[in-house]
């Protein structure tokens, strides 16, 4: 059933290039401007790398968080949804991963491209990499959440931000920890072990918070 | 059997309808008319689920529908004023996915076989956003030509469809109610059908 769900909404991104182009073209930008105005001085941008890829990603992130149950909401599918016998929960852990397929992973793909603008050593590109990559299904899950709560309100997309933002904390510090302490020749394994101890606890408690939040929208 | 009990529906300061009851047997039709506003549509989505009441119980089989929860949903149709038919998918990926979502999942062949019963052959390539108004009800209402539930609940299924595909859904209706289904509906248009029972729920 999470595979027809998955299915369906790649598909749908298929169709709809330009939604999916727009969420990373947000993050190349925003990423490319900042050696831009800063100035090429390379100590500066390698030490600021990891904050600017991680900010962008959970801003580009964040601005295709209305797009995830509005337009089903519109069309009457997220009512068949709730009527569905298959457990809500499900179905919503269905979107959730989509989600980050179609906007998660291509900033993840993106992000060691945009890293070499900083100048940032290999071994620095390849843990912002997977710190990106344990981190960014996080945001698709709790912003799942996020939207669910807003859907359908007035000025959602203002209240989505400060409903999640706050939750999306703690993934930016120990992403960004990740890279800082790899590129100090530290030990980065401790932000990786939390990192993936947040992705565990939101696949756990995510689509259970987000179908009741759904049920409460809807009804 | 689904059996209403004093329902109440309160939408902020307005009170919709009260003091409502009904019961509907196997193979039994009801049809719940009033005028635009009256709270139709409202006492659907009560009746599937969708909302709850804000006093009175619904009971499918004596039981109260929401702690039947899934085993309820698994047994019902609904069909509301949005078919829930994606603008970007074509009639069959609509069809496929909408089946899938019932828990009724069923093949490319099956699939366009219901398009075919309903009027959409050699339309079932086509996404959706280029069909006409009815051909897209057509789309939704093929669902119930492979679902395998006992209770339709149908909010306007008549709505945008021409005489001929009336026809055909009130002999699908009427196909449910010989096997022992019950159907709930709406709509403003009249229509003869023939059932067990037929009961006439009016709200004003």
């Amino acid at each position: 059933m999470i595979w027809w769900i998955v299915k369906r909404d790649l598909l749908l991104a298929m169709r709809r290039r330009s939604d999916v182009l727009t969420t990373l073209f947000f993050f190349i930008i925003v990423v490319s401007l900042f050696p831009l105005g800063v100035g090429p001085e390379p100590s500066i941008l390698r030490t600021m790398a990891s904050g600017v890829v991680w900010v962008a990603a959970l801003l580009a992130s964040m601005l295709s968080l209305g797009r995830m149950f509005s337009s089903d909401y519109a069309d009457g599918t997220l009512e068949q949804m709730l009527l569905s016998p298959v457990s809500l929960a499900a179905l919503v852990t269905g979107k959730a991963i989509s989600h980050w397929l179609v906007t998660g992973v291509p900033l993840v793909l993106m992000a060691p491209v945009l890293g070499i603008q900083y100048d940032l050593a290999g071994d620095a590109l390849l843990v912002l990499t997977l710190s990106l990559l344990l981190g960014t299904p996080v945001l698709s899950l709790i912003g799942a959440i996020g939207a669910a709560l807003t859907l359908g309100l007035r000025g959602g997309g203002v209240l989505v931000s400060i409903l999640v933002l706050p939750l999306y904390i703690p993934v930016l510090i120990f992403g960004t920890g990740a890279v800082e302490a790899s590129s100090a020749g530290m030990e980065f394994g401790a932000h990786f072990s939390i990192l993936g101890a947040l992705l565990l606890v939101s696949i756990v408690f995510s689509p259970w918070a987000t179908a009741a939040s759904l049920r409460i929208s809807m009804s | 059997m689904l059996t209403a009990r004093n329902l109440e529906c309160i939408r902020g300061e307005h009170k919709l309808f009260s003091n409502i009851f009904f019961s509907v047997n196997p193979g039994e039709l009801m049809f719940v008319g009033g005028p635009n506003g009256s709270g139709k549509t409202s006492l659907l989505r009560l009746l599937c689920g969708l909302s709850s009441p804000d006093s009175g119980e619904i009971l499918w089989n004596g039981m109260d529908i929401r702690d039947l929860d899934g085993d309820y949903r698994g047994m019902m149709t609904y069909l509301g004023h949005l078919g829930g038919i994606k603008d970007d998918l074509t009639a069959l990926e609509n069809l496929r996915i909408s089946c899938a979502l019932a828990d009724c999942e069923i093949d490319e062949n099956q699939a366009a076989d219901a398009l075919g019963q309903i009027g959409l052959a050699g339309r079932e390539m086509l996404p959706a956003k280029v069909l006409s108004q009815g051909q897209r009800r057509r789309v939704a209402l093929a669902r119930l030509l492979v679902v395998q539930t006992r209770l339709w609940i149908l909010d306007e299924p008549l709505t945008a469809l021409d005489t001929a595909a009336v026809k055909l859904i009130k002999e699908i209706l009427e196909h449910n109610l010989s096997k022992g289904g019950m159907v709930i509906m709406t709509t403003h248009q009249e229509i003869v059908m023939t059932a067990a029972a037929v009961h006439h729920l009016t709200l004003s």
